[in-house]
């Protein structure tokens, strides 16, 4: 037990760094910083029951967010499921999904904001802003 | 250096922090045989929440984005004048039920997410309206939840009527763990009784309380998404989401408290917890909780003759597994668990016809009666 929780106490400090040390690139006026704060407002309202707290997912249920390769490689399609629900098979990080997940029922600029959250939390990084008009843009 | 110590401090805080849960008594299983099987009645369905059946067989589905379907010999018609629904999160469309006495006064049931009256946002509604050549006429508003709010979370809401003839539907907490469930001057974390005409009824349980929204029946719930009567006691069951673990089934009693946050099976969604105690005096403890969660929809207690084996049966939605879960009972305990048609979709609505049949709602799919293989 004892080497575990150091082992995982170590690495929760060197996520504590990182995290500081991403906070100090930006100022509070940078609007990418600031869509990502209101973003994790909706995060804990409309995706934390499913997907939890870290974006971890539930094992063959939920996809998880963390990590995924899913939402780095596919931009448009994760604006397109958060926008319109998302049904079918989906491959997340090696693990197939099969699921569906109902249109969360967000406006434009909270899609944006929750995009950009996701995109830059849990080991996923995307610098390139998600905006409202991008997401706008997106049709059915 | 000083600082990585202090971290790794706060991190073994943490750990001990997460809480440990003990799951539940009785697990799931994957029916040995299974007499029946699935057919699909009304396909291309979004999120149908919930559904009703006139007498002429003809069924009325509530899709959450806010048409009301009227299906009949096989087509679907939209229903028209339906009051603007409010759809974010969780709300939207949701429950439709029939008076007892419909076949002779008409009046139809509907609750729905409403950003009626003050402040941003929305909160839950109850009308009732008739149907007349596929449109909704005669709309009364019988209950409005204030505050609204742009909260996503916990709207309820299901309608049912005990034989007496008060109609009970509920309303979720509206993501305000902290304030709505423990308060009856609050709307929210309840479960409200009503006469049929929206009035409320001389003897429910806080119309001398001051400051009491006087339709609360029982409060302390969390999201209950399945209400239905129990036909062989006449009493009102209920089943609610917990978060992370902590769904519960309860037998509604006339202004008792169910605990919710003070008493609870669940945890956080990060691990955490936020109540030590699962049981305390004044509240009640459920009849069955369910940890890990399966996110409960739809609630039926089967005494129809089409499946004699299933006799008194529980049969509930889980959207979060894809499918039925079956809760055989004995002396109001649960004894066994299984898990029906695994994989079919996320099971939102279950309902007994009145000749019978069993009919589930899975989102992204449709509607499917259960028949005999």
């Amino acid at each position: 037990m004892k080497p575990i929780l150091l082992s995982s106490a170590i690495l929760i400090c060197f996520a504590f760094f990182y995290l500081n040390f991403e906070g100090d690139q930006y100022t509070s006026q940078d609007p990418l910083q600031e869509s990502i704060k209101r973003g994790a407002d909706i995060y804990t309202d409309f995706c934390m029951n499913c997907h939890l707290a870290s974006g971890e997912g539930v094992a063959n249920v939920y996809p998880p967010l963390a990590n995924s390769d899913y939402l780095m490689k596919n931009r448009k399609e994760s604006i397109h499921g958060l926008k319109y629900g998302q049904q079918g098979e989906i491959v997340v990080n090696g693990k197939t999904y099969n699921n569906f997940m109902p249109p969360p029922g967000l406006g434009d600029d909270e899609i944006a904001d929750v995009m950009n959250y996701i995109n830059n939390s849990w080991g996923n990084k995307n610098t390139e802003m998600v905006t409202e008009a991008e997401v706008a843009s997106i049709k059915k | 250096m000083k600082n990585s110590l202090l971290s790794i401090f706060f991190s073994a805080l943490f750990f001990l922090a997460c809480a440990q849960q003990t799951p539940s008594k009785v697990k799931a299983e994957t029916p040995e045989n299974l007499n029946y099987t699935t057919e699909l009645v009304v396909p291309d369905m979004i999120i149908p929440w919930g559904m009703t059946f006139l007498p002429d067989g003809s069924m009325l589905i509530t899709e959450k984005s806010g048409e009301l379907i009227h299906f009949k010999n096989g087509k679907k018609t939209m229903v028209t004048g339906l009051p603007d629904v409010y759809v974010r999160g969780q709300g939207g469309l949701m429950d439709i039920a029939t008076h007892p006495n419909y076949e002779n006064n008409g009046w139809l049931y509907i609750t729905y997410a409403s950003s009626e009256g003050e402040g941003d946002g929305g909160n839950t509604a109850l009308i009732r309206a008739k149907l007349e050549n596929d449109a909704l006429v005669s709309i009364e508003k019988l209950y409005k939840a204030a505050p609204n709010t742009k909260k996503g979370q916990h709207f309820g809401s299901r309608i049912v009527f005990d034989n007496d003839g008060y109609l009970f539907f509920s309303i979720g907490e509206r993501g305000n763990r902290d304030e709505n469930p423990q308060d009856i001057t609050r709307d929210g974390g309840k479960i409200y009784r009503l006469n049929d005409d929206g009035s409320i009824p001389a003897d429910n349980p806080f119309v001398n309380e001051p400051g009491a929204k006087k339709a609360i029946y029982s409060y302390g719930h969390r999201n209950p998404q399945g209400l239905t009567k129990n036909p062989f006691t006449g009493e009102i069951w209920e089943h609610e989401h917990g978060p992370q673990g902590g769904d519960e089934i309860n037998i509604i009693q006339k202004g008792k408290n169910y605990g919710w946050p003070v008493i609870s099976y669940g945890i956080n969604y990060n691990g955490t917890s936020f109540t030590d105690i699962t049981e305390k005096e004044g509240m009640e403890q459920p009849l069955f909780y369910w940890v890990p969660s399966i996110a409960p929809n739809g609630f039926v207690i089967v005494d129809s003759e089409k499946y004699p084996d299933w006799k008194g049966n529980l049969l509930v939605g889980s959207l979060k597994f894809q499918y039925l879960e079956r809760l055989i009972l004995e002396n109001n305990e649960v004894v066994k668990r299984e898990k029906l048609f695994e994989g079919i979709g996320r099971v939102r609505d279950v309902v007994q016809a009145p000749d019978g049949t069993i009919y589930i709602s899975v989102e992204g799919k449709g509607i499917f009666k259960i028949v005999k293989k």
